[in-house]
């Protein structure tokens, strides 16, 4: 229960913040970070937030499948731009994959890859 | 009949349900392709047309299941904590990384946009296809994006990262286990995560760390860009 309460009030807190900078920021980013940071600080104890805070995200799979059903509402300007879409997903996401696979092998500095 | 077809039980009942067929099956036949989301689609769309349920009254009887994004995203600010270990020793390089990382992504997304002259909320809801999806649906929401779009952008560019990344990487020659499994998270987010705890401890953790941090990076690079080119 103490463990819902502290996500829901970071949550609440970057909300708020949010509103603050004029939604620059996505409020649920902000309360990430500040319990991210407060947890690193040693202010909240990781044992208050560890089960719920595993429980959502080891879970957090189910939650993308509501807002994909959208596909079924937005299906005419997707058929629309079907090409452009596709095309973006596919070459950015190996681009992405491409760039940051290299970029973090030559700088990593740990020699894991013995193991 | 309809009242319980169109309530709220029956809809999460059924929504739980494809998840859980998803599960099974990647359970059985472990294959990228298998992935839980993906089946669950597959089997929840031809569900809801046949039963006639339309998207609104879809969204808003498992609001139950996507109000717990907002605390999700809080809580991987725990997996970031938990993980943050895993990623001290090369700190600086995974930040500059990941940054770079989210650069390409929103950069790409956009120049093919561009030449392909398609409209801009298309644009919109696409740049944060590969940050995690309730991060990527308040990006989206910021800059006017339609956020079915980006639903789809991000359920796709998960799955594709995801069958895609492990192959891609291998013939990249990629050898570092913490650049595997960041190019894994930042590039396919909570889809790519999965994948990348089946290739190793180190992976699942580093490409946790890298959703938490190509969220941040994205959610703020957005709006400089915007910001930028608008004046």
């Amino acid at each position: 229960m103490k463990g819902i309460l502290i996500l829901l009030s970071y949550l609440i807190v970057g909300e708020g913040i949010s509103m603050l900078i004029n939604h620059f920021v996505p409020g649920n980013v902000i309360g990430m970070v500040l319990l991210f940071a407060s947890l690193q600080a040693k202010i909240v104890k990781p044992e208050s937030v560890e089960k719920v805070s595993e429980f959502l995200t080891k879970n957090m799979t189910i939650m993308f499948l509501p807002p994909s059903i959208g596909l079924i509402a937005s299906y005419k300007i997707l058929g629309n731009n079907i090409v452009t879409i596709v095309l973006a997903i596919v070459v950015s996401t190996m681009l992405v994959l491409a760039v940051v696979g290299r970029l973090m092998d030559k700088l990593d500095k740990t020699d894991e890859s013995n193991n | 009949m309809r009242a319980i077809i169109e309530s709220e039980p029956f809809i999460l009942a059924i929504t739980v349900l494809s998840f859980w067929i998803g599960l099974v099956i990647n359970k059985k036949w472990n294959r990228p392709i298998t992935s839980p989301i993906l089946i669950a689609v597959v089997i929840l769309i031809p569900i809801l047309l046949l039963l006639n349920i339309d998207y609104e009254t879809y969204e808003q009887n498992t609001h139950l299941i996507t109000f717990l994004l907002g605390p999700t995203v809080v809580a991987l600010g725990y997996n970031m904590h938990k993980q943050f270990d895993a990623i001290k020793a090369n700190l600086i390089p995974i930040l500059l990384t990941v940054f770079v990382g989210s650069l390409v992504g929103v950069l790409s997304v956009m120049g093919i946009c561009l030449i392909f002259k398609a409209p801009i909320e298309v644009m919109v809801s696409m740049e944060p296809k590969s940050v995690t999806m309730p991060i990527a649906l308040g990006i989206s929401a910021r800059s006017g994006g339609i956020l079915s779009l980006t639903a789809v952008s991000v359920a796709t560019c998960g799955i594709f990262g995801s069958v895609i990344g492990p192959w891609l990487l291998d013939k990249l020659k990629i050898k570092s286990h913490v650049a595997k499994g960041l190019a894994m998270g930042a590039a396919a987010h909570g889809v790519g995560t999965g994948r990348a705890m089946q290739m190793g401890r180190i992976e699942g953790a580093v490409a946790g760390m890298a959703i938490g941090l190509m969220g941040v990076f994205t959610a703020v690079i957005i709006p400089v860009i915007e910001a930028v080119t608008q004046s």
